[in-house]
């Protein structure tokens, strides 16, 4: 088996700061002590894979897969599209990328949420795809509503849907979040800004892609994922005993 | 000025926040039959050859206060040490699975078969274990961390051997309660602080 070489080590500085007295959960959920650091092993650069054949027709369908395409969901009829690449630009094929969001009032559909805007019968919240070889992505779903959420006195959410990808090892394994240009609550949401730098919030801000756009449809957001790399020189060994 | 590097940035990071479950584990969250099941519920099927154990535990935030919300997802090898996906895999091993702290209770339970010993480049050996991810509200970039087992020699670990403050080995290590049980806890914060890694 070819060596692909370790994963580049990840840079801290471009995450968010895990202690952040702004978003008042992390004060008690981040470590104090530092991480203990050292070169990737077959451990994190070996990773689930998943097949196509995991996906149901409306996967990737979210104004229609809760109501398996009896009525669709209400709301701003939006395709979020992009590619997931790794840090050397190749993309990654064949991997699962997962999201979640709320609904078009801001309301998810989960016990714990009980904001007034009420749930929508024909949506449920979910949704999932696997990158075609290019590594390209998409999804049909509704513009999520901001929302209200107990932090500091009057805080509020911008608009915003959650990602989740898998990349092709376990060390790649990244959460974030997507949020649409031109949200002026983007700059006074607390989560968004435990993300220290402003050039790497911005690349949390999908813009508007009328080039996607469908006429008399859906409008189109684009959004691009990377996620880490391998360090591949080459002076890297193979693998021993492998 | 320089030349430009053709190396990209990876994406920050978010926190999964507190509805983690809608998308990652939509029949617990109550979005029953969205999918036919949750994913990766076990990371075996029946017929994996090896030692079949229990993991339970619980995660603790910086209070002490045992989480209902953090979502884990573990990464192994198999019996032989051969993660899926290499050559000579058990193929009854996916590896791959998702689990939850109860909503009562925050205890969770891992039934898998114990991992063999592992092999990295230039003949590096490494000690049985299974890699970990947590994510919850809160948590700002996913922690990684490691679960080795009590009743294996890890002490040519490489990992372990990396930790200078030797108690702190401990936070890695599963006690072994009964035959095939184990347990493991989690303390992300403060006093008896889980080793969180950076790889
Ligand atoms: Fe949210």
């Amino acid at each position: 088996m070819t060596d692909l070489g370790p994963l580049i080590p990840r840079n801290r500085e471009i995450h968010p700061v895990p202690y952040d007295p702004g978003y008042k959960t992390s004060i008690t959920r981040s470590p104090y002590l530092p991480l203990l650091s050292m070169e990737s092993t077959p451990s994190e650069e070996t990773g689930p894979r998943f097949g196509h054949g995991l996906l149901g027709e409306l996967d990737n369908n979210l104004i229609l897969n809760w109501t398996k395409g009896a009525a669709p969901a209400v709301g701003e009829r939006i395709l979020v599209h992009g590619r997931v690449l790794d840090e050397n630009g190749r993309p990654v094929p064949h991997t699962l990328v997962e999201i979640w969001q709320a609904n078009a009032g801001g309301r998810y559909r989960h016990v714990k949420d009980t904001y007034f805007a009420p749930l929508d019968p024909n949506f449920g919240g979910c949704g999932r795809t696997i990158t075609d070889e290019n590594g390209y992505y998409e999804f049909l779903t509704i513009r999520p509503g901001a929302y209200p959420w107990p932090n500091r006195g009057n805080d509020w959410r911008p608009m915003h849907i959650h990602m989740s990808v898998f990349g092709h090892s376990f060390g790649q394994r990244l959460i974030t979040q997507l949020y649409f240009e031109g949200d002026p609550l983007i700059d006074r949401c607390p989560i968004a800004a435990t993300v220290k730098s402003r050039s790497q919030l911005d690349r949390l801000v999908a813009p508007l892609d009328m080039a996607k756009a469908r006429p008399m449809d859906f409008l189109a957001y684009k959004f691009d994922v990377v996620l880490r790399g391998r360090r591949q020189t080459m002076f890297e060994n193979k693998l021993e005993g492998m | 000025m320089a030349q430009q590097l053709d190396t990209l940035q990876e994406t920050p990071s978010q926190t999964a926040g507190p509805y983690v479950h809608i998308g990652c584990v939509p029949t617990f969250a109550g979005l029953e039959g969205i999918y036919p099941e949750d994913l990766a519920l076990s990371p075996i099927e029946d017929g994996a050859k090896g030692e079949i154990i229990e993991i339970t535990g619980q995660v603790f935030d910086g209070t002490g206060w045992a989480m209902r919300d953090a979502m884990m997802e573990s990464w192994q090898a198999d019996a032989a040490g051969i993660y899926p996906g290499q050559e000579g895999a058990d193929p009854k091993v996916s590896g791959f699975c998702r689990f939850t702290a109860d909503k009562e209770t925050g205890f969770f339970t891992l039934r898998t078969v114990k991992p063999g010993a592992t092999k990295g480049r230039g003949g590096m050996v490494q000690a049985p274990h299974i890699s970990v991810w947590i994510v919850a509200r809160g948590i700002n970039i996913g922690l990684q961390t490691r679960i080795y087992f009590e009743d294996e020699d890890n002490s040519a670990d490489p990992l372990l051997n990396r930790i200078e403050q030797r108690p702190r080995v401990d936070t890695l290590i599963a006690k072994k309660t009964a035959e095939g049980k184990y347990s493991f806890d989690i303390r992300l914060q403060g006093q008896g602080e889980t080793v969180f890694l950076d790889i």
